[in-house]
C-alpha cells in the first residue's frame, strides 16, 4: 500500500515538473512547482523524514515560491518567450547531456539492489525532530552556524542589491 | 486498517462539520455582537433575536449573480478561493479537541480526539499548511486585474509573512517547555499547578509569548486592528473585491474558519486546551471525553468573542505601523519570550 | 542494532525518480529563455539532489551500524533546502536590479559583456 502511495506520488512529481519546465506562462510554472514540492513532500514523509517533509512546505512552497510570484507579479511577466532557444545545436547538444546524465543515474539505480529502508532508529515513535535537532546543536553544530551566517549574507545581499539609488 | 480509516473519516466529518457550522454561529454573533457594543439593536427581523439571518446571508449569497469580470487572469483568479478555504480547513486536523481516554469506536481504539493523532510534527504541520494561505490572498489580489485588490493583496500578504515569523518563535517557547511537537502532549503538560496557586497555563509561565502570539493570530486573519487589506473605507473591499456570490462566500468562510482555528490554537498552546483551573476532571470514559470538549468548546468561544469584541473596539493599524509593530516589536518580544523560557527551564522555575 | 520495520519502498526506485526530476531540471535550464523559468528549473534540480540524498539515508536508516549516517543524510538535506532558500533570494534580486536595467529578463537578449 506504500508502495502504491509512492508511486502516485512520484507520478505527480513528475508530471508538475513537466508542467513546470514546458509551458510558457510563468505563473503555471510556479504554481505547479507548488503542487511538486508538495508530492516531494509527501515522498519525504513516506521515507520516514516527517521533519523534512513540514520545513520543505514550510521552506519551500511557502516562502521560497511565494518570493518567485512575488517577482514575477512585480516584473509583470507575461508569456512573451518564444519557442525554442536561438541556439539549436547547442541546445540539442545540452538535451543529450541531460538525458545522458539523467540515463546514468537511473542505469546506477537499475543495477543496485532494491533494497528495502526503514526509519531512522530511535525516531520510530517520536519523529525524527527530536534527533534532528540534537544533530545540529551537537555533531554539526559549526555547519548549522555557518548557514545562519549565510543566511544573513543573503539578506544583506538582497537589500543592497535592489536599493534603488545606488547602481 | 479498514477501522482505523473508518474512526479518522468520521472525526474527520466531525471536524470538518463543526468548523463550517461555526461560520453562521459566527456571522450572527458578529452582528448582534456589534450592535451591543455600538448601543444598536442588530438584526432582529428573521427569527427570534434575528436567529435566522445567516440563513437568509447564505441564501443571498448563493442566488447571487456569479460575474467574472472580464479583464480577470482566470487561472488564479478561480484557484485563489479555493486554496482559501481548503487551506483553512486542512490546520485543523492536528488540532486536539478533547481528553484522551482510551474509547473505542466501531470496536477500534480513537486515538485521542483528534483527526490526526499519530501526525509526529504537529504544530509543524499547521504552520506548514498556514504559510499556504499567502497564496490565495496574493492570486486574488493580482489575478483580479484592478488596482484596490492588488494594493490589498500585496499588503494582505506582506502582513501575513511578517507576523507568521513571529507567531512561529512565540509557539517555539511553548514547544520547548512542553517537550514535544504534538498538540496533545501539550495539552497535558499544562495539566496542574504553578507556583503554588496559578493553574500551570502557558498564558501564565510564558506571558510575552502568550501576547506575542494572540497579536500575531489577529494579524494572521486580517482581523481588526489589522484589517487595512480588507477594510471598506480604505480599499473597496481588498483582494477579494472583484469576486461574487460563492466564491466570495468562500473567502468569507475561510477568514471564519481561519478565525476559529487560530481561537483553537490560542487555547492549545497558551490556555491549557481542555484542562480547568484547578479542579482535574473527575469522569472517565466518554462522560469524560464529552466534559472536555465542552471545555474546549467553551474556552474556544471566549475566544472568538474576544475576536469580535476587539473588531469593533479598536481602530485600525496604519499599513507602515503594522509592519513596523510586526518587525520592530512582536519579532524581539516572541525572541525575549524564547530567551526566558530557556533561562526559566534551566534554573528549574518550570 | 536490529531494523525496526522496513518500508516497503525500494531505494533505487526514489534514485530512478530523482534521475527522472533531474533530467527534467536541466532540460528545463538549457531550453528556457525567460530567467525566472531558468530559476524555477534549478529549483527542481536541487530538489531531486535532495531526493538522492533521501534515498541514500533511507537506505542506510535501515543497515546495521549505519544510522550516523543516515542522519547526517537528513542534515545535508536541511542545509541544501537553506542554501537553495538563500539562493533563491540573491538570485531574485538580481533578476530585478538586471530588469531595472535592461527591461527584460530574457536571457538571450542580456549579452552585454562580451568577451
Amino acid at each position: 500500500m506504500v508502495t502504491y502511495v509512492f508511486l502516485a506520488a512520484a507520478a505527480v512529481a513528475i508530471v508538475f515538473a513537466v508542467l513546470a519546465v514546458v509551458p510558457r506562462n510563468p505563473m503555471i510554472n510556479v504554481l505547479s512547482l507548488v503542487v511538486m514540492f508538495f508530492a516531494m513532500a509527501a515522498i519525504f514523509a513516506l521515507l520516514g523524514m516527517d521533519f523534512l517533509a513540514a520545513i520543505q512546505i514550510i521552506v519551500y512552497s511557502g516562502a521560497i515560491l511565494v518570493l518567485f510570484l512575488f517577482v514575477i507579479m512585480l516584473l509583470n511577466l507575461r508569456t512573451v518567450e518564444p519557442f525554442g532557444s536561438g541556439r539549436p545545436l547547442q541546445a540539442l547538444l545540452g538535451v543529450l547531456v541531460a538525458a545522458m546524465i539523467g540515463g546514468l543515474v537511473l542505469a546506477l539505480a537499475a543495477l543496485l539492489h532494491p533494497e528495502l529502508g526503514g526509519v531512522l532508529p530511535g525516531a520510530e515513535e517520536t519523529g525524527t525532530a527530536l534527533t534532528i535537532g540534537r544533530a545540529l546543536v551537537g555533531s554539526h553544530l559549526f555547519v548549522f552556524e555557518f548557514i545562519s551566517l549565510l543566511l544573513v549574507a543573503a539578506i544583506v545581499g538582497a537589500v543592497y542589491l535592489t536599493k534603488k539609488e545606488l547602481r | 486498517m479498514w477501522a482505523e480509516l473508518v474512526v479518522i473519516g468520521v472525526k474527520l466529518a466531525f471536524v470538518v462539520a463543526v468548523l463550517l457550522t461555526t461560520v453562521p454561529i459566527m456571522v450572527w454573533v458578529e452582528r448582534r455582537g456589534s450592535a451591543l457594543i455600538q448601543d444598536r439593536l442588530g438584526p432582529n427581523r428573521v427569527g427570534p433575536f434575528g436567529l435566522l439571518q445567516p440563513v437568509v446571508d447564505a441564501v443571498k449569497l448563493l442566488t447571487k449573480e456569479n460575474l467574472i469580470p472580464a479583464g480577470v487572469r482566470l487561472l488564479p483568479y478561480l484557484l485563489a478561493p479555493a486554496i482559501a478555504l481548503s487551506v483553512a480547513l486542512s490546520t485543523f486536523i492536528a488540532v486536539p479537541f478533547g481528553k484522551d481516554s482510551g474509547l473505542e469506536l466501531f470496536g477500534h481504539a480513537i486515538d485521542g480526539f483528534i483527526v490526526a493523532p499519530d501526525l509526529n510534527i504537529g504544530v509543524l504541520y499547521i504552520f506548514a499548511i498556514a504559510s499556504l494561505a499567502v497564496y490565495s490572498t496574493v492570486l486574488a489580489g493580482w489575478s483580479s486585474g484592478n488596482k484596490y485588490s492588488l494594493y490589498g493583496g500585496i499588503r494582505a500578504s506582506a502582513q501575513t509573512i511578517s507576523y507568521e515569523l513571529a507567531m512561529t518563535i512565540a509557539v517555539v517557547g511553548v514547544l520547548m517547555s512542553a517537550g514535544s511537537l504534538q498538540l496533545q502532549h501539550v495539552v497535558d503538560a499544562q495539566s496542574g499547578v504553578w507556583l503554588g496557586f496559578l493553574p500551570r497555563w502557558n498564558v501564565f509561565t510564558q506571558l510575552i509569548g502568550a501576547i506575542t502570539f494572540i497579536v500575531a493570530s489577529f494579524a494572521e486573519t486580517n482581523r481588526v486592528p489589522f484589517d487595512l487589506p480588507e477594510a471598506e473605507s480604505e480599499l473597496v473591499a481588498g483582494y477579494h473585491t472583484e469576486y461574487s456570490s460563492m466564491k466570495f462566500a468562500a473567502f468569507f468562510m475561510s477568514e471564519y474558519v481561519h478565525m476559529t482555528v487560530s481561537a483553537a490554537l490560542m487555547t492549545v498552546l497558551f490556555f491549557g486546551g481542555w484542562n480547568l483551573p484547578y479542579i482535574d476532571v473527575p469522569f472517565g470514559g466518554w462522560a469524560g471525553a464529552l466534559f472536555s470538549m465542552a471545555v474546549f468548546a467553551a474556552k474556544v468561544a471566549f475566544f472568538l468573542w474576544f475576536f469580535v469584541w476587539v473588531r469593533w473596539t479598536l481602530p485600525r493599524f496604519r499599513f507602515d505601523q503594522l509592519m513596523a509593530l510586526g518587525w520592530k516589536v512582536m519579532m524581539p518580544l516572541a525572541v525575549l519570550n524564547f530567551l526566558w523560557v530557556g533561562v526559566a527551564m534551566a534554573l528549574g522555575i518550570f | 542494532m536490529s531494523p525496526a520495520e522496513l518500508v516497503a519502498i525500494p531505494y533505487t526506485w526514489v534514485l530512478a525518480l530523482s534521475a527522472v526530476l533531474f533530467a527534467i531540471g536541466t532540460m528545463g535550464v538549457l531550453l528556457r529563455r525567460n530567467g525566472i523559468a531558468i530559476f524555477l528549473s534549478l529549483e527542481i534540480m536541487l530538489n531531486s539532489a535532495n531526493l538522492a540524498f533521501a534515498a541514500f539515508a533511507f537506505r542506510l536508516a535501515a543497515g546495521h551500524g549505519t544510522a550516523g549516517e543516515a542522519l547526517a543524510g537528513q542534515i545535508f538535506i536541511f542545509f541544501v533546502i537553506a542554501v537553495a532558500a538563500a539562493e533563491a533570494a540573491v538570485g531574485l534580486a538580481l533578476y530585478i536590479a538586471l530588469y531595472r536595467l535592461k527591461e527584460t529578463i530574457d536571457v538571450d537578449r542580456i549579452n552585454i559583456l562580451r568577451w
